[in-house]
């Protein structure tokens, strides 16, 4: 905030960073040659939904819009134990061989500039592109590529429990992507979203 | 297109107590210079800023220890540090360290000297009453008024009534150690002449400074109904809130009274004078604003 913001006391809310999502196929492709790690075509939208027809009525456009598309998602939204609304994108499964999360990455922005357009870009926390270990489901690990809309940043999210998180890989992952995206560097920031879709 | 409308009524009234403070201040140094021995005048003002200056600079654990609010980490606590780390993230501003005081007032309070060295405290009081909803509404509100900065206006501004504070307990002393001592028959004694300009400065920026309060408390409301997008939440915690407080015996709250100024809502009950001397702006008046951005919010897409 300026002086003159301070003096007055006026926060103008901080809008949005929309297009670094683009730069996430490469980090994709990294993430797999690197750590084996494959994109499941689900990512997830989670931002504050506002009171009032305004909002509801956005929301439904961008569920309509996504769903009219070629090869449409399942999309459904939910709303978590602290009140954001997460908006998921669920592709059919991608071929583990030749992963293409172009669409899905495509389908989130659709998400995040139709917010924008109608003045809620200042209510997107953050957007999640899901990654698994392929081959037997049940062990194979899972993990959140998140974007923090307001710092333009990337973290993972590797959940291994109700409460716990695998520190290492998250490491591991921010090693490998940090070439091609801006990695968050304050680690208090790398919020925890249990129970987030598509994990 | 953005939905965030500025309040240009609001930003001329803070901005025009402000300068009235600042006017104050400046006059009453002035007026010194012409009234004291040329040397003490600057020294008095001096050892005023200093005083403010520390209040201002350990504002966070001064605070923290007069309510009996301890620091509490995220195992501790993990639902209010989530819902705070949350709303850091939406508004991107550092995260401020996060207290709980173990009081059943239902209040709620930042603190500290800048976003990167502040705290926010809840009590035990609020956190029962209230909704996650509405402790989040409460919670934004604070958050702004750490992003406003409002401990340090709030202190630059009170600066004149500090030293005008000082100033008239000096002369009152002042009265009683060289009162026998004369200028000249015909002129007033200086103690005197200190002693009401003092008074009256003193008296004038306490007026000012509840009104610049008010004023940031509603813009504090406006920047966190804005930030959670939910002004009816945070309406809804201040309905429950003021109700709770004054029906709360005085007597308890009388060790919070210096707090006020940075409280969600006074802690003080009583009717009379109180839209002048209020640190708040009364609860009609925040619910009103409050309408207004949920309609701003709420307005249809074209």
């Amino acid at each position: 905030m300026g002086f003159w913001d301070v003096i007055t006391g006026r926060t103008r809310p901080k809008q949005a960073n929309l297009d670094a999502l683009f730069a996430v196929p490469t980090a994709a492709l990294t993430m797999q040659t690197s750590l084996g790690l494959v994109p499941t075509g689900d990512g997830a939208v989670c931002y504050r939904a506002a009171a009032g027809a305004g909002f509801a009525g956005t929301q439904n456009d961008v569920v309509e819009l996504l769903g009219a598309s070629e090869g449409a998602p399942t999309v459904t939204t939910s709303v978590d134990e602290y009140g954001f609304t997460w908006l998921s994108v669920d592709h059919e499964p991608l071929d583990p061989a030749n992963p293409d999360i172009t669409g899905l990455v495509t389908d989130l922005h659709a998400v995040n500039t139709t917010l924008e357009m109608n003045g809620f870009g200042p209510g997107l926390l953050c957007s999640l592109i899901a990654f698994r270990e392929p081959g037997n489901d049940a062990d194979g690990r899972s993990v959140g590529l998140i974007y923090l809309y307001k710092q333009g940043t990337f973290y993972p999210f590797a959940p291994t429990g109700p409460q716990e998180r695998d520190n290492l890989l998250e490491i591991n992952v921010r090693t490998a992507i940090e070439g091609d995206l801006p990695v968050e560097k304050d680690r208090s920031r790398w919020l925890a979203v249990w129970g987030a879709p598509g994990l | 297109m953005s939905r965030f409308q500025g309040d240009a009524g609001l930003t001329a009234r803070m901005t025009t107590v402000m300068f009235l403070l600042g006017a104050l201040f400046v006059g009453l140094i002035v007026a010194l210079m012409f009234v004291m021995p040329a040397q003490w005048a600057p020294i008095i003002g001096i050892v005023g800023l200093g005083i403010a200056w520390w209040q201002w600079y350990s504002s966070d654990t001064l605070a923290m220890r007069a309510m009996g609010a301890r620091e509490v980490s995220a195992q501790e606590a993990p639902e209010l540090h989530a819902m705070i780390d949350r709303l850091c993230t939406l508004a991107d501003m550092p995260k401020p360290r996060v207290g709980i005081a173990y009081t059943d007032m239902p209040n709620a309070f930042a603190t500290g000297r800048s976003p990167k060295r502040s705290a926010v405290v809840v009590t035990t009081g609020i956190m029962q009453r209230l909704t996650a909803e509405e402790l989040e509404g409460v919670l934004a509100h604070e958050l702004s008024h750490v992003a406003h900065r409002d401990v340090l206006v709030m202190t630059v501004a009170s600066s004149a009534g500090i030293v005008a504070g000082m100033l008239s307990r000096g002369s009152q002393f002042g009265a009683y150690a060289g009162g026998g001592r004369r200028e000249g028959n015909n002129t007033l004694p200086v103690w005197l002449v200190v002693l009401v300009v003092s008074l009256v400065v003193y008296a004038v920026s306490w007026l000012l400074l509840r009104m610049l309060s008010r004023y940031r408390e509603l813009a504090a409301d406006r920047a966190g109904a804005h930030l959670t997008m939910k002004p009816g939440a945070l309406a809804s915690a201040l309905q429950k809130i003021t109700g709770e407080i004054s029906a709360t015996p005085s007597r308890d709250l009388r060790s919070s009274q210096a707090m006020n100024a940075f409280f969600i809502a006074p802690a003080i009950s009583g009717q009379s004078l109180r839209t002048l001397t209020s640190t708040h702006p009364s609860l009609e008046q925040r619910l009103e604003q409050l309408a207004r951005i949920e309609a701003e919010l709420g307005r249809p897409a074209q």
